[in-house]
C-alpha cells in the first residue's frame, strides 16, 4: 500500500515537471502543477496513516517511509498546494509569459526533491537530496532576474553551499565513529548510526554532531547561520517564498530531528539538546531585534521565519512529548500560516508597487477581504488565541518549564512579547496608518490570489481551537521512535 | 579496519600524499592569480585521485580504482576546464581588492592548521594504533574546510568563491579515503556528479551576476542588508 503511494507522490511532480518542460505551454504548466500538488496533497495523508503502525522499507533499504518523514511530506505537500494555486494568480502579474513553464518546472522539481529528502534512510542520500533543493531552488530565487534577486540567489546558494559541506563532513565522522563498531563497511542508515553512536569515542560524536547541526542548522536557516534567509525569501517571487519558508526549512529540520534520535542514548545526548536549544534561543533573540526595526516587508515575514524556526528547534531541544509533540504541531501551522503571510505580502507587493513597509498604506482599502486574512494571520503568527501557533508554542513552553531548560523558557517568553509587539506594530501602521491616502488601482483576478489564503486561514483557525485527537497520537508515536519513549 | 595494520611504507605514502594537498591549498591562499588557483585545485584532484587508487591497492577495496578514475576525470579535468571557461568569460585574471595581503593570509592559514590539528588531536582515541595516519587525515580534512572558509571570507572574486567551496568538498573527499574507504561507492559517486552539477549552476549565475548585476565581485554585492 505505501509503496504505491509513494509512487504516485514522486510520479506526480516528475510528470509536471516534465509536461512542463515538454510543451512549453505556460496554460497548460500552471494547471499540472496544481494538479500534481493536490494529488500529492491526497496521497500524503493516507500514507502518513499506513506507516503509523510499522515504517515501511524499500529499495534495498535505501528508502524508509516513517511517521515523522511522513508527517513532513503532509506539511510539504500542502504548502506546495497552497503554493502552485497562488502562483497562478501571481505569477500572472510579472508579464513574463513564455518563461513560466521553466519557472513551474522548477518549481515541481523543487517539491520533488524536498518530498524525496523526506523518505531517504541513507545518511548520505539525505545530504544529496538537501543538496539538490539548493541547487534548484537557487534559479527560482533568481527567477525576476533583478539585480537584487541575482544577488540573493548568489548569495544563498554559497552560504549554504558552505554550511551544507559541513554536514557532509560531520556525516562522514559519524560514518567513521560507526566503523569501529559496524566494521569497514556497513550501511549507512538512520537505524546503523544509532545503534553505533553510544560506542563511538565521545569527542569524536560530539565534533560530528555539531557539524551536522551547524550543516543542516543553516540550511533551516538557525541563527546566526540565516544570513542567506532574508535575501533569499524577500527576493524570490511570493509562491518561492512560501515553499521556502513554509516546506523547505521543515525538510532541514528533519535532518536535525533525525541526528537528535542518532544520539539519543549516548553519551552526548544531554549536550546535543542543549546545542539546539541554544540555537533556537539564539535565532529567536536575532529574529526578534530584525523584526522590531524592519522596513521590508517580505525581509519581516523572513524573519518571521527565522524565530519560528527557532521555536521548533526549541521545541526538540526541551524533547520529551510535549516539546517534540509542539514542535511537529507548529511545524504545520507554521507552515499554514506563513503561506497565508507571504501571499498576503505578494499581493501587498504587486499593488503598491513597493516592498517596503512605508510604502504601503490602508491596506483595507485595497484589500478588503485578503486583508483581513491577512491581518487576522499577523495576529496568528504573532502568537495570539485563537490561532493554531497559540497552541503549539503553549505546548513547547509547558514542554520546558519543568526541566532543566527553564532559563531558555523565560527567555523564549520575553523574546515572544517583544516579536508580537514589534510585528503588529508594522501591521498597525499598514493597516490604520490615517496620514496617506493611497491611490491604488485594484488588483484584477484575484481568485487564485485570494482562494489560498483562505485555504490556509480556514484550517489554522480550527487547528487552533481544537487539537485533533488522532493528531496527538501520531505525535506522541513519533516522540516515542525519536526519544525511545523515555519521559 | 585497514589502519590498525598499515605499515610504515603506506603511512608515509598517504602522508605525503596528503600534506602536498594541502601544500597546494596553500598555493591558492598565496595568490592573486585566478589561473593559478585552477591549476593547483586541478592537481590537488589528481594527488586525491592517486590517494584513492593507493588505497585501493594497500586496503583492498578495488572499488576505489573506479572513485580515483572518477576523480581525475570530473574533478581533474572536467570541473578544471569549466572553471576556465568562467574565467575567460569573465575577463577577469586576478582577484583586484583582497581583504587579507596573501602573506597575511598564508600565516592567518598555518595558524588555522594548528587549530586543526589541536581539534584532531583531541578527537581520536589515543590508544588507536596508527594514530598519527589518522590525525593526520583528520588534521588535513578540517584544515582544508578552514582554509576554503578562509578562501570565501577573504575573496571576491565569484570564481575564487567557487574555488572554496571545492577546496571544501576536497578535504572532505581526501579524508574519507584515508578514514572511511569502505564508505558505500554509490554514496561517493552520487556526490561527485553532484560536484559537477554544482558546478555547473554556479557557471549560469555567475552568467546572471554579468548580466544583472554587473559584477562578479562579492564586494559589490550589498543591495541586500538588514
Amino acid at each position: 500500500m505505501a509503496e504505491y503511494l509513494l509512487l504516485i507522490l514522486f510520479a506526480a511532480p516528475l510528470a509536471a515537471v516534465a509536461l512542463s518542460f515538454a510543451v512549453r505551454s505556460s496554460r497548460l504548466s500552471e494547471y499540472v502543477t496544481v494538479l500534481a500538488a493536490i494529488t500529492d496533497f491526497v496521497v500524503s495523508i493516507p500514507l502518513l496513516i499506513s506507516v503509523l503502525g510499522a515504517p515501511v522499507t524499500l529499495a534495498h533499504n535505501y528508502i524508509q517511509i516513517d511517521p515523522l518523514g511522513a508527517w513532513v511530506i503532509v506539511c510539504i505537500s500542502i504548502v506546495y498546494t497552497l503554493a502552485s494555486i497562488y502562483a497562478i494568480g501571481y505569477m500572472r502579474l510579472l508579464n513574463e509569459d513564455q518563461r513560466l513553464p521553466l519557472f513551474y518546472g522548477l518549481f515541481s522539481g523543487f517539491a520533488f526533491t524536498m518530498l524525496a529528502a523526506c523518505v531517504m534512510n541513507n545518511v548520505g542520500v539525505f545530504w544529496i537530496a538537501i543538496e539538490l533543493t539548493t541547487l534548484i531552488s537557487t534559479f527560482l530565487v533568481g527567477f525576476e532576474r533583478e539585480a537584487e534577486s541575482t544577488e540573493a540567489a548568489w548569495k544563498y546558494i554559497v552560504v549554504v553551499s558552505g554550511g551544507i559541506s559541513l554536514a557532509l563532513l560531520g556525516t562522514v565522522l559519524f560514518y567513521w565513529g560507526g566503523s569501529f563498531v559496524l566494521g569497514p563497511s556497513y550501511a549507512m542508515t538512520w537505524a546503523a548510526l544509532h545503534q553505533a553512536a553510544p560506542s563511538v569515542y565521545p569527542p569524536l560524536l560530539l565534533v560530528s554532531f555539531l557539524l551536522v547541526l551547524v550543516g543542516y542548522g543553516t540550511k533551516a536557516g538557525l541563527a546566526p547561520m540565516h544570513t542567506w534567509l532574508p535575501d533569499a525569501h524577500s527576493e524570490s517571487p511570493a509562491p518561492v517564498s512560501a515553499m521556502l519558508s513554509g516546506a523547505l526549512l521543515n525538510a532541514s529540520m528533519l535532518g536535525i530531528a533525525r541526528f537528535l534520535g542518532v544520539v539519543r542514548g549516548a553519551s552526548i545526548d544531554g549536550f546535543a539538546h542543549s546545542a539546539v536549544v541554544g540555537f533556537g534561543i539564539f535565532s529567536f533573540f536575532i529574529a526578534s531585534l530584525f523584526i522590531v526595526r524592519q522596513t521590508g516587508i517580505k525581509r519581516l515575514m523572513a524573519y518571521s521565519s527565522v524565530e519560528h524556526i527557532g521555536v521548533q528547534a526549541l521545541g526538540l531541544g526541551f524533547g520529551g512529548v510535549f516539546g517534540v509533540a509542539g514542535a511537529l504541531y507548529h511545524m504545520l501551522n507554521h507552515s499554514l500560516n506563513k503561506s497565508l503571510m507571504f501571499f498576503g505580502a505578494g499581493n501587498a507587493m504587486r499593488a503598491y508597487g513597493t516592498k517596503d513597509i512605508p510604502g504601503i498604506r490602508r491596506v483595507l482599502k485595497v484589500f478588503p477581504v485578503s486583508g483581513t486574512l491577512w491581518l487576522l494571520g499577523a495576529v496568528g503568527i504573532a502568537g495570539a488565541p485563537p490561532f493554531a501557533l497559540f497552541l503549539s508554542e503553549f505546548t513547547i513552553l509547558r514542554s520546558g518549564i519543568g526541566g532543566r531548560y527553564r532559563w531558555a523558557v523565560i527567555v523564549f517568553v520575553i523574546f515572544l512579547i517583544v516579536v508580537f509587539i514589534g510585528f503588529l506594530s508594522h501591521f498597525r501602521a499598514m493597516y490604520f496608518d490615517e496620514a496617506v491616502e493611497p491611490d491604488i488601482p485594484r488588483l484584477s483576478g484575484s481568485v487564485w490570489r485570494t482562494l489560498p489564503m483562505w485555504l490556509a486561514f480556514i484550517p489554522l483557525l480550527i487547528f487552533g481551537l481544537w487539537w485533533p485527537h488522532s493528531l496527538w497520537d501520531i505525535f506522541s508515536r513519533i516522540s516515542h521512535d525519536l526519544m525511545g519513549g523515555a519521559q | 579496519m585497514f589502519l590498525e595494520h598499515v605499515n610504515p611504507l603506506q603511512a608515509s605514502i598517504f602522508s605525503s600524499l596528503a600534506v602536498v594537498s594541502l601544500l597546494l591549498t596553500f598555493v591558492m591562499l598565496g595568490s592573486h592569480w585566478l589561473q593559478n588557483y585552477v591549476y593547483a585545485f586541478a592537481v590537488q584532484s589528481w594527488l586525491i585521485a592517486a590517494l584513492s587508487a593507493s588505497v585501493g591497492y594497500f586496503a583492498g577495496y578495488p572499488e576505489l580504482y573506479v572513485i580515483a578514475v572518477l576523480t581525475a576525470l570530473f574533478r581533474g579535468l572536467v570541473l578544471p576546464y569549466l572553471l576556465m571557461r568562467i574565467i575567460g568569460r569573465l575577463n577577469a585574471k586576478r582577484e583586484l581588492h583582497a581583504v587579507l595581503q596573501p602573506s597575511s593570509s598564508l600565516v592567518l592559514g598555518a595558524l588555522l592548521v594548528m587549530f586543526a590539528f589541536v581539534i584532531a588531536n583531541h578527537m581520536n582515541r589515543q590508544s588507536f594504533l596508527a594514530a598519527h595516519v589518522v590525525v593526520m587525515a583528520l588534521t588535513i580534512m578540517l584544515s582544508m574546510k578552514f582554509l576554503g572558509f578562509l578562501m570565501l571570507a577573504v575573496r571576491d572574486e565569484a570564481v575564487s568563491q567557487i574555488l572554496g567551496l571545492l577546496v571544501l568538498e576536497n578535504g572532505i573527499f581526501l579524508g574519507s579515503q584515508i578514514l572511511v574507504p569502505g564508505m558505500p561507492l554509490l554514496i561517493e559517486i552520487v556526490i561527485l556528479f553532484d560536484l559537477l552539477i554544482v558546478v555547473a549552476c554556479f557557471g549560469m549565475l555567475v552568467r546572471f551576476l554579468v548580466v544583472h548585476a554587473g559584477t562578479t565581485s562579492s564586494r559589490q554585492l550589498n543591495r541586500l542588508v538588514g
